[in-house]
């Protein structure tokens, strides 16, 4: 059962105050991966508010596992949010005798995986998945990933495993911001795309919506058959309510200096439909 | 080796319902055959795909479990090599990584197949522990002992088939990460681990029939932790150390012993002998492809007398 009474008004304003709080937190540390967490926010926080079964115990709430390790700021904001995190961990992002690092380390509350190299959440969701099968846990893994990160071959070996194995219980939520560190994904890799085709002919259920509303998430993730793994692409925007961050690939790591972070505090006010 | 651990592995498994078999489409003696036959859901075949091999292993045991992966050494660790670091070491998992014919065991099948840095890469890694026995009653002991008495995840470097017992009339019981005297003597002493334990053993003989006396020989099978207690205890005890293994020149056994006996400030002769830093273009057995290498009993012993 996931959580009833989705607002979506309220998960606007939640976004809202995330990006605020993350361009604040930029303020503070100089390596922040800023535009690859406005990307994937609406789907970390969609599955957290939205979709995830949440009971306080491990054994039988949801998993959540942030493949792609770099957005970590979105995640630690829901935490933050959720209170699984307190708010003296963001604030000491990165400093000596405190816990919380770019990349997200197993055994910090709240984190089930330490990720940040690509490629690694997919196989771990697949095994869990097995053994909560075998186990007879009723739960579902929940997995963000980035699109940059399928270019990993070891993506492709957990797609192809995940329904061999009779693995459905997973909700990979993929932000296909269509950049990559260097550049546009469409353009270095032509190929990559079409991505659903290529999803669907690996046994899995697959949609395509607009990654940055939360409704639309929420909705196709609850209509999934549940006989397949399942797989949401996003369209997402990175730096995503931030005009001079949106697609701007020197964002993927930079942070604002003061007079940006202004300009950006002031816009991402407005951000959202 | 393959037979024992296979064997042991039925024994575990079979009591413990948390204990599961992911294999990369290579499969080991009829232990395992039993296992598949017994509990099919926890014998796991993800093809040829050795990152899923570990990632499922590491998944697997993120709920509890203990998983055991189990291919050709080069496919258990090295494909891949950063599942094993980061997903079963970084995240401390009770993985058992199990590589069969570890070193240069798959003497025809050429340098793809050789794994002849294992123990150097696999124990630079935090978190690790690195097994390996010299024999099938060693081989079983330690696939026990890789769940018995290691909480975190395990290279177990296991040979192939048909290795001779060198253990059962040894003075010392196996005692996990303790260094293990299989053969009395004083004066000279031979210090090794794995499949070259019977090469040791002969080098061994080689010396007390050419010089008389009796040549005392380790099995080192624990070589991360290292119990260096004991090893500094052999150094000052003996004249002559010498250590045989089927390893790269670094990062081995070799390698940690001339530290040790450096650290230690003892003066006994010590005579390391390995692998060549190089890769094997020789084809033949496997003790043909050690002799190339210069391990041979013959070949170190003239190395001994220069």
């Amino acid at each position: 059962m996931a959580n009833t009474g989705f607002d979506i008004a309220n998960a606007r304003a939640r976004c809202r105050k995330f990006r605020r709080r993350i361009l604040d937190v930029s303020q503070t540390v100089g390596a922040l991966h800023i535009a690859p967490s406005f990307s994937c926010l609406e789907l970390v926080d969609t599955a957290y508010n939205g979709l995830m079964k949440r009971t306080g115990n491990p054994d039988t709430s949801d998993t959540f596992l942030l493949s792609k390790g770099h957005g970590s700021p979105a995640l630690y904001c829901v935490l933050e949010e959720l209170g699984i995190i307190p708010r003296t961990y963001l604030e000491n992002i990165c400093k000596p005798g405190w816990p919380l690092a770019t990349h997200p380390d197993y055994g910090t509350p709240g984190i089930e995986a330490s990720t940040g190299s690509l490629g690694h959440g997919l196989g771990l969701a697949v095994g869990m998945g097995y053994a909560d099968k075998m186990s007879g846990h009723q739960r579902d893994i929940y997995v963000v990933m980035s699109d940059g990160e399928l270019m990993e071959g070891s993506v492709w070996e957990a797609f192809m495993t995940a329904p061999s194995f009779g693995v459905t219980r997973i909700v990979a939520l993929v932000d296909l911001n269509d950049f990559q560190s260097l550049g546009q994904t469409s353009k270095i890799l032509p190929n990559f795309y079409p991505m659903l085709d290529k999803l669907r002919a690996f046994g899995w259920e697959a949609v395509e919506v607009d990654g940055h509303d939360p409704q639309a998430i929420y909705e196709a993730v609850r209509a999934r058959s549940g006989k397949k793994p399942f797989v949401l692409l996003g369209r997402t925007t990175k730096g995503k309510g931030v005009s001079y961050m949106e697609n701007v690939p020197v964002w993927h790591y930079r942070a604002p200096n003061a007079e940006e972070y202004k300009i950006a505090i002031k816009e991402v006010e407005g951000c959202g439909p | 080796m393959r037979n024992s651990f296979a064997n042991a592995f039925y024994e575990l498994a079979k009591s413990d319902k948390r204990i599961y078999l992911v294999v990369a489409d290579i499969t080991a003696a009829a232990g395992v055959a039993s296992f598949q036959k017994e509990s099919p859901e926890r014998f796991l075949n993800v093809g040829v795909a050795e990152q899923m091999m570990i990632g499922m292993c590491a998944g697997l045991a993120l709920r509890g479990n203990i998983p055991f992966a189990y291919t050709i050494a080069t496919f258990t660790i090295y494909r891949p090599f950063e599942q094993v670091r980061v997903d079963c070491c970084y995240q401390n998992l009770p993985v058992k990584l199990v590589g069969v014919g570890g070193g240069v065991n798959y003497s025809t099948l050429g340098g793809t197949h050789h794994a002849q840095e294992d123990v150097a890469i696999m124990s630079a890694i935090p978190n690790m522990t690195v097994l390996a026995p010299c024999d099938p009653a060693e081989a079983a002991l330690m696939t026990k002992a890789s769940v018995e008495k290691v909480p975190g995840p395990v290279y177990l470097r296991l040979g192939k088939a048909g290795e001779p017992d060198l253990t059962s009339k040894a003075p010392e019981p196996f005692v996990f990460g303790k260094p293990r005297l299989i053969k009395p003597g004083s004066g000279t002493c031979v210090l090794t681990y794995g499949v070259i334990t019977k090469m040791a053993l002969d080098l061994a003989a080689k010396i007390e029939q050419a010089e008389g006396g009796q040549v005392a020989t380790y099995s080192v099978h624990t070589l991360k932790p290292l119990d260096r207690e004991t090893l500094a205890g052999v150094l000052r005890r003996f004249e002559r150390v010498m250590v045989v293994e089927e390893h790269s020149p670094q990062g081995g056994l070799g390698m940690q012993v001339k530290a040790l006996a450096f650290e230690s400030g003892v003066k006994c002769r010590l005579h390391t002998f390995s692998l060549q830093d190089e890769f094997i273009h020789v084809y033949g057995s496997h003790g043909d492809l050690l002799k190339a290498h210069g391990l041979h009993p013959d070949l170190m012993y003239e190395r001994l007398k220069k």
